[in-house]
């Protein structure tokens, strides 16, 4: 038992027996229990969730938070940041979720680089709505929108990410909870845009606990600033074929970030708007 | 008087034309300035209305233009009259024609001693002509300044003093300064006086779009971030608060969609930073769902939407008032919002700010809704600024529970980071700390919550200054119209003796404050630009049922002297 039971909120958890949901929540934890240790109050988060199974933990933690609509965590992450910069702003979203409905706003935030983290619970399945297809599933998954199995590919995200200009790109594994915490808290860390795929295990839809187990492996970091190596290292796995699935930090740069950091003017409104009018004139 | 054909089609331009010295006993002038897209009409047109301002005139000015951005037909209608102007007359005193097709389409507009400006050049007609190639090449210029040229024939022609209007050209044409005045004062030179305008003085007046007014509205009342996605007609407020961001200490952002607009804007709101979007009916499709989490999770927000021409993409750069039930009814659930519609420059200043004081006030979605003819239009308005009180915030009791169950429905608000507490905010139904609730109890509660603060926002609302009222407002007969169209319909009012009756609130309908409105009225002519009918769908909920229902959908505004025969044939 955690000495900061604070930090767990009153809300009855609902999520199945053996859900990889609760490996990310214990590790997420743990890292705002190291951030207050060194000084971070935790008031100084905000968690921003989609809508799916993976969202509920926005609901389990006393912190701060914005249970959001289906595939809009980053938008409105986007805004808090603008609005506050001093915040530490943290996405929790599904892949139907993220990669699906939301998929243009992570292009853009890769793309803008700005300053929050995002952790996509990747069980590879919509799990809330019983079992359809995600973009990450595997060629040939069978689920109740399809029937007769998918015949399309699944969509490589890590490539999408460094290809949009992501500069932390990092796989972490339920069942590796150390890796995991580790790349949290250098994820959020990070000055700039992060993201980490978490596989996870549906327990009740698409359980891969056996395979995932036999396929991971921790990679490399030695050349984690060199960008062909990251897409090198992204490439290994295409999400749907077996063979090894490297985990760990693939990419991570410095590069200029949102929001600016520059003071806004405090201004006697008044007398701007009265300026412009003379202007005007 | 020949009928004219307003309801779609062409418009046929049949009438004799009431030229300046006619229109009753205010001194007005009227000006269309036209040639291609890309000729810079619209700026050249500003600098005209801003010619008339400074001379003391109130001056109205119309942009008609096609959705492109090379060749098609482009053109102004500057009006200047010595009163306030919120429309235009289907004559026009001059035309300066920067290619034929503006001579051709409009010379039938022409009062009985108007003249066309023309350049020779490019144009083939009789009037005042201007040889712009051989000018600008003598003063070694460039093809733009051939603008500047004829603005100032146009002045000379009317016999304005050149020390009047060399101080306008001074501020509004800052490129290239020196070489433009040189050629506005060669084709001065040129020319010779042949009218006199009389000049009635006084300080000029700010003369800015009504997107402009409305920016300077929200800023007013204490915007601090502006997102939106470039649409037309809404992409002026993002234009001009992107142009003053710094000066005023505000962010402007846009980003890749509408969608993420509006969740970005409500990110801003929930981190305690005043937020408004703006966008037109296609954009605003893309703002439900966001709109919809904004009523379920109380963030307050302020939403511009200027109407166009649809359904769809319909017509982009023309107007329409067909997106108010769409405004009113959006987003699934049942939540209150509040809806203004201003007509005047006045009214954008006031009601931009008001909508960010509701916004915050009630924790609604606080909308303006306008369209093209207001948005794009240029008004001259006053330059004496109202008080703006700053917002009063009730303060929290803690442990702070963000959905607290207050008397009247508004739990107070507290933005990140707040020592010790926790904001939770929820799309789901919740509780009233913010968590996810079933509970059928809860659900009631919440649901009357917000149904609380819908009868407080009624109750703010149904005042006597929610509705207008003009013309002769003892009048039996009755017009009733909303937004940009009341500003046609006023100025018609008094010589044809009737009341406008004009909702400046539309949602929540402040009904008292406008049956009080409609006291001792017999006849109602209801004045708007949709097919459907939507201000008298809204009234008939009332009980209000109008005699007559004009409509226009077209795209175009209708010239005074449409809508006055229109109006006429009813009364």
């Amino acid at each position: 038992m955690s000495p900061n039971a604070t930090l767990v909120s009153e809300a009855k958890n609902t999520w199945c027996p053996g859900c990889g949901n609760f490996a990310i929540q214990h590790a997420f934890r743990y890292v705002i229990e190291e951030f207050e240790k060194e000084g971070i109050p935790k008031e100084k988060f905000v968690l921003v969730s989609g809508i799916g199974c993976h969202a509920k933990i926005v609901d389990y933690f006393n912190l701060n938070s914005f249970y959001s609509l289906h595939g809009r965590t980053i938008p409105v992450a986007t805004g808090i940041k603008m609005a506050n910069p001093d915040l530490k702003v943290i996405c929790f979203a599904g892949d139907g979720d993220l990669y699906a409905e939301g998929l243009d706003h992570l292009i853009h935030a890769a793309k803008r680089n700005i300053d929050i983290t995002v952790i996509c619970h990747n069980n590879r399945v919509y799990g809330l709505t019983t079992g359809q297809y995600t973009p990450t599933s595997p060629y040939g998954y069978q689920g109740r929108s399809t029937p007769n199995g998918i015949h399309e590919y699944p969509l490589n995200i890590i490539e999408m990410l460094l290809g949009s200009g992501a500069s932390f790109v990092a796989r972490a594994y339920s069942r590796n909870t150390p890796l995991l915490k580790r790349i949290i808290h250098e994820a959020i860390c990070h000055p700039g845009f992060a993201h980490i795929d978490v596989l996870q295990i549906c327990a009740t839809f698409f359980n891969m606990t056996s395979l995932y187990d036999e396929q991971v492996y921790e990679t490399s970091e030695a050349n984690v600033s060199q960008f062909d190596m990251a897409c090198r290292t992204g490439q290994q796995w295409n999400y749907s074929d077996p063979g090894p699935i490297p985990l760990g930090i693939f990419y991570k740069t410095i590069r200029p970030s949102l929001p600016e950091k520059r003071e806004l003017q405090q201004t006697d409104r008044k007398k701007v708007i009265q300026d412009i009018l003379t202007r005007y004139s | 008087m020949h009928p004219i054909v307003c309801t779609g089609g062409n418009i046929h331009y049949q009438i004799k034309h009431i030229s300046h010295r006619e229109a009753g006993t205010v001194a007005e002038f009227s000006v269309l300035i036209g040639g291609k897209a890309g000729d810079g009409i619209s700026q050249a047109g500003q600098v005209i209305g801003s010619v008339f301002s400074s001379l003391g005139y109130h001056v109205y000015q119309y942009v008609d233009y096609p959705s492109l951005i090379r060749g098609g037909h482009n053109f102004c209608i500057i009006r200047a009259a010595e009163s306030p102007v919120t429309a235009f007359r289907s004559g026009v005193d001059v035309i300066i024609a920067f290619d034929q097709q503006t001579a051709d389409l409009h010379k039938g507009r022409l009062s009985d001693d108007g003249i066309i400006i023309f350049d020779t050049d490019r144009v083939k007609t009789e009037g005042l002509e201007i040889s712009l190639g051989t000018l600008i090449s003598k003063h070694q210029g460039i093809p733009i300044m051939g603008n500047t040229a004829m603005i100032s024939a146009l002045f000379r022609y009317l016999g304005v003093p050149w020390e009047m209007m060399e101080p306008v050209l001074q501020r509004k044409i800052p490129k290239s300064q020196e070489k433009n005045l040189e050629i506005a004062r060669a084709a001065w030179d040129i020319l010779s006086p042949s009218r006199e305008l009389s000049i009635p003085g006084g300080a000029p007046k700010p003369f800015l779009s009504g997107n402009e007014w409305i920016g300077l509205g929200l800023l007013a009342g204490g915007l601090d971030a502006y997102v939106a996605y470039p649409m037309t007609p809404s992409s002026g407020i993002l234009h001009f608060l992107a142009s003053i961001a710094d000066e005023a200490g505000i962010q402007v952002y846009h980003p890749e969609s509408e969608i993420a607009v509006i969740l970005m804007a409500l990110g801003f709101s929930y981190a305690g930073k005043k937020a408004a979007v703006g966008t037109s009916g296609g954009g605003f499709c893309l703002m439900t769902e966001g709109l919809s989490l904004a009523g379920q999770a109380e963030i307050p927000i302020v939403i511009v939407v200027s109407q166009r021409t649809g359904p769809s993409t319909g017509l982009p750069t023309y107007t329409a008032q067909s997106d108010l039930l769409f405004i009113r009814h959006a987003g699934q659930g049942e939540f209150p919002r509040w809806i203004a519609a201003p007509a005047t420059p006045e009214e954008a200043l006031f009601l931009g700010a008001e909508a960010v004081r509701i916004a915050w006030k009630f924790q609604v979605p606080a909308f303006i809704v306008t369209d093209k003819s207001f948005s794009e239009g240029l008004f001259t308005g006053s330059s004496d600024l109202p008080d703006f009180p700053p917002h009063r915030v009730s303060a929290p009791a803690f442990p702070y529970h963000r959905y607290e169950d207050m008397p009247d429905g508004i739990s107070p608000l507290l933005a990140p980071p707040h020592p010790g507490e926790v904001v939770k905010i929820n799309s789901y139904t919740h509780d009233f700390k913010g968590i996810t609730t079933e509970d059928s109890q809860i659900t009631i509660a919440m649901v009357e919550k917000r149904k609380r603060k819908e009868q407080g926002l009624k109750e703010y609302t149904d005042q006597p200054q929610s509705v207008i009222i003009a013309g002769d407002e003892k009048a039996p007969v009755c017009v009733i119209t909303w937004g940009s169209v009341r500003g046609q319909v006023t100025e018609i009012a008094k010589d044809n003796s009737f009341r406008v009756v004009s909702p400046l609130i539309i949602e929540p309908f402040p009904i008292k404050a406008f049956m009080a409105a409609l006291e001792g009225v017999t006849k109602i002519i209801v004045v708007e630009e949709s097919v459907a009918g939507q201000i008298d769908k809204i009234l008939k909920e009332f009980g209000i049922v109008p005699d007559e229902l004009l409509l226009r959908y077209d795209g175009r505004p209708s010239t005074i002297e449409e809508l006055e025969t229109r109006i006429r044939r009813v009364l």
